[in-house]
């Protein structure tokens, strides 16, 4: 971590002061990154970039409140760091305001945080033409799967890493720095003069956690291939099946309802229902920002405060929002540390490693379990009301009949209320996969409505 | 734009002139490089936003950098950096021009920078819209505010904001490109929810925008329509009913129901899927896509649209591009890379989100021509179906040729009337088959309002969309009720 960019921070929160905020906070997210992509046997591109914000939110007491605002930029001279904060301190003035705006009251992390498995200082030095010989084995090796992979998006590689300072004016200044790398393959198969495409891919926070680049080709190879030949259904009302992958979608959902913003402001289905069982009792989600080598994973959150380990849901009991220190104020509770904050925006709320505990069964024995249903493995489109609950999205993935997979599917759309799906929940598989921050089990919902031909 | 500001605005603030930009640009061209450019930018963005009833917070944003690419066959290499300084840049350029090592051929080297000549300017302004005092901007969101909340006692909570920008934008390329562009941007969104008896709460959105002045936004006569929709729209839903499910008759309203062209075609005909083969339509130019009728335009050239570009990511001058004429597929939207890769002519359509990112080709605004047919008429020939008005966002396979689209407003159609108002619904189609089951094409095309940003690659640039209203037979409507 340079000492620059702590200065930079420091500078800032002082020259707001001096500007006559009666708060502020700041955050620096500089890094940089490589990325490439090989398609066949050429390489398409190769990036490498440099990356450097500073975001500023001033605050200024009022009778009734705060008032506040917030600016960033790329230039981190002392002259534009100077008029940054002069121009964040009467931009401030011009807001309302607002009673629950405001630092966290305290109760700062540690600032030499414990080792949280964020990088390895050995990849540090990964050059790009590794990261090219690692696209060239995936992409290599989904071509040489099957005579029918006969194209691709390509195989993408890429690694980054970031570095965060956060200061405020209460005294907390910590800094973190974290590595993330990935590897992705998107092969196409052909066959009857149609063509199916679908990808795979792995990310890591160090370069020895990706799976190998060979499986990542095969494996995306075998997923474009089981597309072939896919087809809609009649309209009905069957089981769907999410696997690890859709059903960390639908976690992802849930997140968003139960966020302390979404909450005081009643855009979600769940507002008021905190304690309430909302969900199948074979379901419990736990969002833990420590968790080792996580993506999600860091030692204070977007205003300083630790990271840590929350139960969202406990066998379908709704037991926490996630909150970060404004809308904790607007709720009258206490942050849980998921301030999500990006160098140019306002504190807001976010996820940090979220998930569901595995259940009993595997994927196969939920499969072999229904007689007839549609096991979903990709969902596409927008179509949830966090309001109201009601879901309709597009859908591809694997018709299930008498406990076995029989053809795949697509165009068809899956609809229903997610409040209820939550409660029709009746099965949950032991693969619990970590892909991303959110993750889950596969999820069979007993019923919803499949609409096709 | 006759007379670009923004190179003198660069030159000015960052020190680069064209001498040396010309030096910089031959360091890329030293290794076998076909093609090599520089792209700067500096950006300004604020917003404020409402909630509550008050305007809590304003935000102001500075962007700036420079990206430099190396092109050598297929291969793109490129570098970027916010700091924008010759030493940066040459660092940049090594970085770039590595990638063309092991290339076969190219031989290029810098020709001297000259003006490129494009039309008049798109989007003059009188000011800019990051310039306009805060203060008028946070009356405008209170002024909304009230007037939704007098609209009808069932509104309970109004969000808005106002989102202004300025880029600016210099492209700097190995034949002598040289073009600079200034775009302002402003937006307005109102989102409000209502609460009906029993508690049920719905919530609509509409916004607005383009490139012309702030002082636009702030007419009655924009912002009011705006507000009585979302406030309509709300209440409407309140009263909505479960939405069919399956194949049935669909009519799509004028205007952002256009946001079907996007997903269903637009996609499929950009330029990189086409050379690389991965779309459902390659190889298809001449063949028959969409029904007799049926004509598909991208136009960059709209005056002061979102979509609307004066030139395009790469110095290129945008145009209007006939994708689909007459049910006849007639063009792709194309970049330099893969115009030159598939011997076409650029099109105007290499856009990017920002100096951070690649060029790829990228639509503008994408719209239907109208048609003759009577749009109530339309409707009346309906027996039974789905008639579509307002949509959220969409999506599309662009190798299978699956899209779907999400619609916020739409009614049950019964023995050609207009029967109850349906829960929000996913529609579900084949791109390459759609626009051959179109059967009515309204006399009433309509753009949208200027508020559609499209997402590819992980990168978000502003388009538009347009529709006359449209009868589609057998279209799969994702709703619960058999």
């Amino acid at each position: 971590m340079s000492g620059a960019e702590r200065d930079a921070v420091a500078k800032a929160l002082a020259r707001a002061r001096a500007a006559g905020a009666d708060a502020a906070d700041a955050v620096l997210a500089a890094g940089d990154s490589l990325e490439t992509r090989v398609r066949g046997a050429e390489i398409d591109f190769v990036v490498q970039a440099r990356q450097r914000t500073l975001g500023l939110r001033a605050l200024v007491r009022g009778t009734r409140g705060m008032r506040s605002a917030i600016t960033s930029t790329s230039d981190l001279s002392p002259e534009a760091i100077d008029r940054m904060a002069d121009e964040t301190v009467a931009l401030a003035r011009a807001t309302a305001e607002d009673p629950a705006a405001g630092l966290p009251d305290g109760g700062f992390a540690e600032t030499a945080p414990e080792d949280l498995g964020l990088g390895a200082a050995e990849d540090r030095s990964v050059s790009i033409e590794a990261r090219i010989d690692d696209a060239r084995a995936a992409e290599a090796a989904a071509r040489a799967r099957d005579p029918r992979i006969v194209n691709s998006e390509g195989s993408q590689a890429a690694s980054d890493f970031r570095r965060v300072v956060y200061g405020n004016s209460l005294g907390f200044l910590g800094s973190y720095e974290s590595a993330t790398h990935s590897l992705t393959c998107e092969p196409l198969a052909r066959e009857n003069g149609s063509m199916q495409r679908d990808s795979w891919f792995s990310v890591a926070r160090r370069l020895a956690a990706l799976e190998q680049p060979a499986a990542v080709g095969r494996r995306a190879a075998e997923r474009a291939l089981r597309r072939l030949g896919a087809r809609s259904v009649p309209t009905c009302e069957v089981p769907v099946l999410f696997d690890p992958i859709t059903a960390a979608s639908l976690l992802g959902q849930l997140a968003g309802c139960a966020s302390g913003y979404a909450v005081y402001r009643k855009t979600s289905f769940l507002a008021g229902r905190l304690g309430e069982e909302i969900a199948s009792p074979l379901l419990s989600a736990i969002d833990d920002g420590r968790r080792p080598g996580g993506l999600g994973t860091r030692p204070f959150d977007g205003e300083g405060l630790p990271t840590r380990r929350n139960v969202l849901l406990l066998r379908g009991r709704l037991t926490s929002w996630l909150l970060d220190s404004y809308s904790a104020r607007k709720l009258g509770l206490a942050s849980t540390g998921n301030a999500a904050r990006s160098a140019g925006s306002a504190p807001s709320v976010g996820a940090t490693n979220l998930w569901i505990e595995p259940g009993a069964r595997t994927q196969d024995e939920i499969i072999a379990d229904t007689r007839r249903g549609l096991l979903v493995t990709e969902l596409i489109g927008m179509g949830f009301n966090p309001v109201t609950g009601d879901y309709s999205r597009g859908a591809a993935g694997l018709w299930i009949e008498n406990g076995e997979i029989v053809h795949p599917v697509e165009e068809v759309t899956i609809a229903g209320n997610f409040g209820q799906m939550l409660r029709d929940v009746d099965a949950v598989g032991t693969d619990l996969l970590w892909l991303g921050r959110i993750a889950s089990p596969t999820l069979r919902v007993a019923r919803m409505t499949v609409a096709g031909r | 734009m006759s007379e670009p500001r923004s190179p003198t605005f660069f030159r000015e603030r960052f020190g680069v002139d064209e001498q040396s930009l010309a030096r910089v640009l031959d360091g890329a061209l030293e290794r076998k490089v076909d093609y090599a450019d520089l792209y700067f930018e500096y950006a300004t963005q604020d917003s404020v936003a409402l909630e509550e009833g008050i305007v809590k917070s304003g935000d102001r944003h500075v962007e700036q950098g420079v990206g430099v690419r190396a092109q050598a066959g297929e291969r793109q290499g490129y570098a970027h950096t916010d700091e924008i300084d010759l030493e940066s840049l040459r660092l940049a350029t090594a970085s770039a021009r590595a990638i063309a090592q092991h290339a076969a051929q190219g031989s290029a080297r810098a020709a001297l920078p000259r003006r490129t000549d494009a039309g008049p300017d798109l989007y003059p302004i009188v000011s800019s819209p990051t310039d306009v005092p805060v203060a008028r901007k946070i009356d405008l969101l209170g002024a909304i505010d009230a007037r939704a909340r007098a609209r009808d006692p069932r509104i309970v909570q109004v969000m808005a904001s106002c989102v202004a920008e300025h880029r600016r934008v210099l492209v700097v390329g190995s034949d002598g490109t040289f073009a600079g562009d200034e775009r302002p941007l402003v937006r307005l969104n109102v989102q409000v929810m209502a609460e009906g008896p029993g508690g049920r709460r719905e919530i609509a959105y509409q916004g607005m925008g383009g490139r012309y002045d702030f002082a636009q936004l702030e007419e009655p006569s924009a912002w009011h329509p705006l507000v009585d929709e979302a406030v309509r729209i709300a209440c409407l839903n309140l009263d909505s009913v479960p939405c069919p499910a399956g194949a049935m008759t669909v009519v799509l309203g004028p205007g952002w129901p256009g946001i079907l062209l996007h997903e269903a075609v637009g996609h499929g005909l950009e330029g990189d899927f086409n050379r690389k083969k991965t779309s459902a339509f390659a190889d298809r130019l001449g063949q028959r896509v969409a029904a007799d009728g049926v004509t598909v335009i991208d136009d960059g050239t709209i005056p002061a649209r979102r979509g609307s570009l004066n030139i395009d990511d790469e110095g290129t001058p945008t145009q209007r591009t006939v994708l689909i004429e007459n049910g006849v597929l007639r063009g792709y939207l194309q970049d330099r890379l893969n115009a030159r890769l598939m011997g076409m002519s650029p099109t105007g359509n290499g856009r990017r989100e920002s100096y951070a990112h690649l060029p790829m080709p990228r639509m503008t605004n994408t719209f239907m021509l109208a048609g003759e047919d009577d749009p109530e008429e339309i409707l009346r020939g309906v027996d039974r179906g789905l008639y579509a008005v307002s949509f959220g966002g969409g999506q599309v396979d662009i190798t299978s040729g699956k899209f779907v689209f999400s619609a916020n407003e739409a009614y049950r159609i019964e023995n050609g009337r207009l029967g109850a108002p349906v829960k929000g619904a996913t529609l579900i189609g084949n791109g390459p088959d759609v626009l051959l089951r179109v059967t009515r094409i309204g006399n009433d095309l309509r753009l949208d309002r200027g508020v559609g940003t499209c997402g590819k690659d992980g990168q978000s640039v502003p388009v538009g969309v347009g529709l006359p209203t449209l009868r589609i037979e057998e279209l799969t409507v994702g709703g619960t009720e058999g």
